[in-house]
């Protein structure tokens, strides 16, 4: 397994194709004649009981074709992914601003959206609950406050106690593709839906449940997305289940493209949660007894929220042994857009909470807050988590001394200090924090792929896996993985769209999972085959067939040789079978849920990074001087692609914790719901030094795809360092021993730290 | 007998009739003309997928400038050249700089990208100091954390670029009349008009004749209005190409109303570096590519931009009707939340901002969110004479205090004639409560507002003497 062609550093496969502008997205297809495009009328409140629905203003409208409500859908009016209580449009009950209530099919899409602006609603207004303090008021729930506790907590047995709270803001996805599917009837009651989505086996489902068809009459093709981040996992559907149904009933190709804003106010976002600590430590800053209590924002509806607050639970004890500890999870209900997936899936929230924990303990001890870190560090008899799984794979503490020597850390810590000292209104901040993020998706079925793979007669091979492709490289990273089982080059290898007919019931590309499940899926389906020629070639030869070699595009049998494609036509001569499906589950993993116990990881990623900020007192602006990340990608597959990924999310986590901002109004109407009013970072936000590095000493203990670890979602979680370096920045203009700063850390948050520190 | 659209692509001169006068570049590329490499991220000229490059004749030069095609409308195009990322036909090596340095992942936002570095090397970016950050503000990524991107930015590969054949095929399509078109628009039933009037006494002259109509310059804001709020505009005049002279004089600057940001920048940067810093943080390339001073004046928004610091530099403005001007100081143009002093059939000629004198204490300040292309919360302009440790004059404008860019006259009073020192001007952050009443919204609370306003004057203090505060830290690096 000595090829180049993985480990190697091999750019995008579409690469030629994004720069060239030949990349095809959805809406880059050529429309058909007669495609009919698509809007909602959407609520204009929060929450509310409809009276009545006038559409005739909306059907007589320039353009106009058809107009759909709840009553039109054949089947399940839902687009949810568990708990069925999501509706494609809603006729009674409006539980969001926005919500959709009808669908207006016209010949453009404007006409669309002019129209859907005609409909006349009336409503019998009711009082919303928008926050999570409302929420928390009405005792307003999803589903049970969930508890993981271990130990005994005991405050006072311990010579330092501290409490404290933390506002943590959501987020936008902001792929720079909006959500947008093309559905085509086809023949016998057929549906194929061209569809911008991570999940494209659950919007089948969903799409033949809603219309009544089987599964199999749907057909779901993804060939990329324009970025996803976990917005396009459940969030698809809904757009997709509209344009299926005006396909449907029209008979005509049906194409719903959400605009921005219409997309931003409808599909949901990262959770804005609230952690709440009381915690108690020894001197050298050791947590030995720690509760605390989460709570989140889930919107109106269930969607995976279960499952998000219960990563964050998991990860709320991030490098950290806690040896007496109540983690405590609320799930608010409100009458807000849906909250849903995003990178890091509540880890992010969880690992920012004890974060703060560690930095408050800090400034309590006055203590350097790496010191704190380490003290508390998972090690030898501390190595069990919360939930009781043994942490047997731990190198968060050298990949933090890696770091904090290449960054010059100590150096630069006593530098900032002296700086501190005498600008007069500058003050500047610096941090470390670890991340140790746990691999597989905590619902343990979902932990199984599939795939696909034809070899022709010409030696040349097409590819297809369950998984998809929103620009994390995964088809790259697989076809690396397929092209060395055969000993080709990558010109071979033939990368195809998702397609639900070609590998079914698979598992959202999510939960940094692509390349784990799909790799494996893919390399047995292509070690199939080989396993099938190298029995061939040994029988032509008389020799064995794990002697059969597939190298450099030649097969190696004994004394022949012969190239690939040469292989291929006599193989397919001798009616030896050249098509396989390769399918892989996740081993070993396990969870409990009722008692929040067990194994639900194989195994964990590990990074860590040095931040150092400034801000300005006066003004709450601040810069990002210098960030140095290191990250544990395992044994990588292609190392450019990891890198890529790293520094991403590293920015996109940094975008998360300073001035990506959601505000609503008090009628629960989302305000910043456009790139004017929604800032994320721009390229001048990236810290002018940015030192980014894959962990060289890393190497995955399990039996991963070639000992590599996942990427998708720990790196984000390297942006703390950013909000722990601002934390105390103020703490360093206002010499409190308090932290008072909550995210997201905008110009106007930091000012209010500064102003609550002070008092 | 309505005109035809005529513009350069690719080779060859393309008409167009009866084409809606409202509809976008974007929407005519992706959906006329099957050229979908340009992308739609969101339809404000906020992301940049959609950048392509306009190429327009000025006397005997041709100028090439990077634009958002999403809030470009069609008749904007006429008579000059278009560039999309076809164009290159993936074979630029900004392309393969892009591809090889890993600059793309999802791939939605590149080809604006690509446009975006190719035009900084064809100069249509801007030619004043502009590093790769500031020429890739404007375009959106999210996947990358632009290391990759910049990286390729750096290379600044440039190709070997003949625009011969379209500087003389331009000259060939230049129009000489004014280009008149007419639209039944399905939708609206209206009948949709558009004028590009050739020079500054026809546009007075049309402007007469049609006191109702919108007039467009940049499009940057009225774009929106279409796309956006898909609001019917009827008749529209084009003022692009007009009013576009800077007259630099030991006087003072006078700016046509029609001089875009990019343009206007070098000069005002000349009259005092925080104007260069604050045009350079209006928008990003592709908006200051754009928009112009006249149409930031005659908008009115309560931010204002550059109002803030017009006002508190004492600039005069020049308003048009028919063949008489009349010039007011530009704070009186703005009455109240949507209501200048513009009468019926008057239009912005040109503003004029008097020269400073070496005395002159000067600092404008932008605060928002994100450091580039963002609107401001609060804009802050200081223009103050300090003789012998006292303030002898004081001129204070700000954005976003109010509904319109305003005075602060209480806040003046507190300062004039006081010695400059630290407790004056505390006395005067307080004064700011009297002249303001700033609303809370997505930029940022009243009380922010108040507060962050009062610390820019405290501030001045350390500024006066030689501190350079966190706008200036990143001004200058």
């Amino acid at each position: 397994m000595a090829d180049a062609k993985v480990h190697a550093s091999i750019t995008h496969d579409s690469a030629p194709l994004h720069v060239s502008g030949t990349a095809l997205y959805t809406d880059d297809v050529a429309e058909p004649a007669g495609m009919l495009h698509l809007a909602f009328g959407r609520s204009t409140h929060a929450h509310a009981k409809i009276i009545s629905i006038d559409l005739d203003a909306v059907r007589s409208a320039p353009d106009v074709v058809a107009v759909f409500t709840a009553a039109d859908i054949p089947g399940d009016n839902n687009v949810a992914p568990v708990a069925k209580d999501d509706k494609l449009m809603t006729s009674d009950d409006v539980i969001f601003m926005g919500q959709p209530i009808f669908l207006v099919a016209a010949k453009s899409a404007k006409a669309a959206r002019v129209a859907a602006k005609l409909g006349r609603i009336e409503y019998d207004i009711l009082t919303p609950i928008l926050t999570i303090a409302e929420a928390r008021g009405a005792n307003s729930l999803i589903e049970a406050t969930q508890v993981m506790k271990r130990g005994a907590v005991d405050f006072d047995a311990a010579p330092n106690r501290v409490t404290g709270s933390l506002e943590i803001g959501g987020q936008d996805h902001f792929y720079l593709e909006g959500q947008i599917t093309i559905a085509t009837p086809m023949e016998q009651g057929g549906m194929h839906l061209l569809c911008s989505t991570q999940h494209p086996s659950e919007v089948q489902h969903l799409v033949a449940h809603l219309l009544h068809v089987n599964s199999a009459d749907v057909t779901v093709e993804v060939r990329r997305m324009g970025g996803g981040f976990g917005g396009k996992e459940t969030q698809a559907s809904l757009f997709a289940a509209a344009a299926a149904l005006v396909a449907a009933k029209t008979g005509k190709p049906a194409k719903y493209r959400a605009d921005r804003d219409e997309d931003m106010e409808i599909t949901g976002k990262r959770h804005d949660f609230t952690a709440d600590y009381d915690v108690a430590f020894d001197d050298n800053g050791r947590i030995t007894s720690l509760r605390l209590e989460l709570a989140s924002r889930c919107g109106c509806s269930t969607d995976l929220s279960p499952a998000i607050n219960d990563r964050a639970l998991f990860h709320a004890d991030n490098c950290y042994f806690l040896e007496n500890v109540e983690l405590i999870s609320h799930r608010f209900k409100t009458h807000t857009v849906s909250n849903t997936a995003f990178r890091g899936f509540g880890g992010p929230q969880g690992m920012l909470a004890i974060e703060r924990v560690m930095d408050a303990i800090a400034v309590h001890l006055g203590r350097d807050p790496l010191s704190v870190r380490q003290a508390n560090f998972y090690g030898a008899g501390r190595d069990v988590t919360p939930y009781q799984m043994p942490v047997t794979d731990f190198v968060a503490d050298r990949i933090v001394a890696d770091v904090v020597a290449a960054s010059d850390y100590n150096n630069r810590r006593q530098a900032i200090e002296k700086f501190n000292n005498t600008h007069p209104y500058l003050k500047r901040g610096i941090a470390v924090t670890p991340v140790k993020f746990g691999i597989s998706f905590t619902t343990s079925h979902l932990n199984q792929a599939g795939a696909l793979v034809h070899c022709y007669v010409d030696g040349s091979v097409s590819l297809n896996h369950g998984g998809t492709e929103m620009g994390q490289g995964l088809n790259i990273k697989v076809a690396q993985i397929v092209a060395d089982v055969f000993g080709l080059g990558l010109d071979k290898i033939r990368i195809t769209a998702t397609r639900t007919d070609k590998v079914p019931n698979t598992s959202a590309t999510a939960a940094s999972s692509g390349t784990d499940l799909n790799g494996w899926a893919a390399y047995n389906a292509a070690m199939t085959i080989r396993e099938r020629l190298a029995g061939f070639m040994a029988g032509r030869n008389g020799g064995e067939a794990e002697n059969v070699t597939f190298e450099g595009g030649v097969v190696r049998a004994g004394d022949e040789v012969l190239g690939f494609a040469e292989v291929c036509r006599l193989a397919h001569f001798n009616r030896i079978s050249m098509s396989s499906t390769g399918y892989y589950a996740t081993p070993k993993i396990h969870y409990d849920r009722k008692t929040h116990t067990g194994r639900p990881f194989l195994y964990f990623a590990y990074g860590a990074s040095v931040s150092e900020v400034e801000i300005d007192t006066f003004t709450g602006e601040y810069r990002v001087l210098r960030a140095d990340l290191l990250h544990d990608v395992g044994r990588s597959i292609n190392p450019s692609i990891d890198l890529g990924q790293v520094e991403g999310a590293f920015v996109q986590g940094m975008g998360w914790l300073t001035f990506e901002e959601l505000v609503y109004n008090d009628k629960g109407r989302l305000l910043t719901h456009a790139p004017s009013t929604y800032k994320i970072p721009c390229a001048s936000d990236r810290p002018k030094i940015l030192n980014v590095e894959l962990w060289r000493a890393g190497e995955n203990r399990e039996p991963t795809i070639h000992r590599s670890k996942a990427v998708g979602e720990p790196p984000f979680m390297l942006a703390n360092s950013v909000f722990s370096a601002l934390s105390f920045a103020v703490a360093a203009a206002t010499g409190s021993r308090t932290l008072t700063l909550d995210a997201p850390a905008t110009p106007e948050r930091i000012l209010r730290a500064l102003k609550d520190g002070r008092a | 007998m309505p005109h035809k659209l005529r513009f350069y692509l690719d080779g060859e001169v393309v008409t167009l009739s009866d084409i809606d006068p409202t509809m976008t570049l974007l929407d005519w590329l992706r959906y006329r003309a099957q050229r979908t490499g340009t992308k739609e991220g969101c339809a404000e000229g906020d992301c940049g997928a959609c950048t392509v490059l306009v190429g327009e004749l000025s006397g005997e030069r041709l100028d090439w400038r990077a634009l958002n095609a999403c809030i470009l409308f069609m008749p904007m195009l006429d008579g000059k050249a278009l560039m999309t990322v076809e164009s290159l036909k993936g074979q630029h090596p900004v392309q393969s700089a892009m591809v090889d340095l890993h600059g793309s992942q999802c791939g939605f936002c590149t080809p604006g990208i690509v446009m975006s570095l190719v035009g900084r090397t064809m100069g249509a970016c801007g030619t004043v100091n502009v590093d790769s950050a500031d020429v890739l503000a404007g375009n959106l990524c999210r996947c990358t954390g632009y290391g990759p991107i910049l990286e390729a930015a750096e290379q600044n590969p440039a190709a070997a670029f003949d625009d011969a054949h379209v500087f003389d095929t331009l000259k060939k399509i230049r129009r000489d009349d004014m280009l008149i078109l007419s639209h039944e628009d399905m939708l609206s039933g209206l009948t949709r008009r558009w004028f590009t009037p050739r020079s500054v006494d026809d546009l007075a002259a049309l402007r007469l004749e049609m006191p109702d109509a919108r007039i467009v310059a940049g499009a940057t804001d009225v774009g929106l209005w279409v796309t956006k709020q898909h609001r019917v505009l009827d008749t529209i005049i084009y003022v692009g190409g007009l009013m576009t002279d800077i007259d630099e004089t030991p006087q003072g600057l006078t700016i046509g109303a029609g001089v875009r940001y990019a343009e206007a920048q070098t000069a005002l940067a000349r009259l005092h570096p925080d104007l260069g810093e604050l045009v350079r943080r209006i928008g990003a390339v592709q908006v200051r590519n754009a928009g112009t001073i006249g149409g930031n004046i005659a908008n009115g928004s309560p931010i204002g931009d550059t109002p803030p610091a017009l006002i508190a530099l004492g600039t005069e403005l020049t308003l048009r009707h028919g063949e008489t001007r009349r010039t007011i100081p530009l704070e009186d143009y703005f009455l109240t939340y949507g209501k200048q002093d513009l009468q019926p059939g008057e239009f912005v000629e040109s503003v004029f901002v008097p020269a400073l004198d070496a005395t002159d204490f000067v600092r404008v300040v932008k605060l928002s969110k994100r450091f580039d292309s963002d609107i401001s919360a609060v804009c802050a302009a200081f223009h103050l004479r300090i003789a012998g440790g006292i303030v002898t004059f004081a001129r204070l404008a700000f954005g976003g205090m109010a509904g319109t860019p305003k005075r602060a006259h209480a806040t003046e009073n507190a300062l004039t004639g006081k010695p400059f020192t630290p407790e004056v001007l505390a006395v005067a952050a307080e004064a700011l409560r009297q002249d303001f009443t700033p609303l809370t919204d997505v930029r940022g609370s009243s009380e922010y507002r108040l507060e962050v306003s009062g610390n820019l004057l405290k501030r001045l203090w350390f500024e006066y003497h030689g501190e350079r505060g966190m706008t200036q830290a990143v001004a200058h690096g």
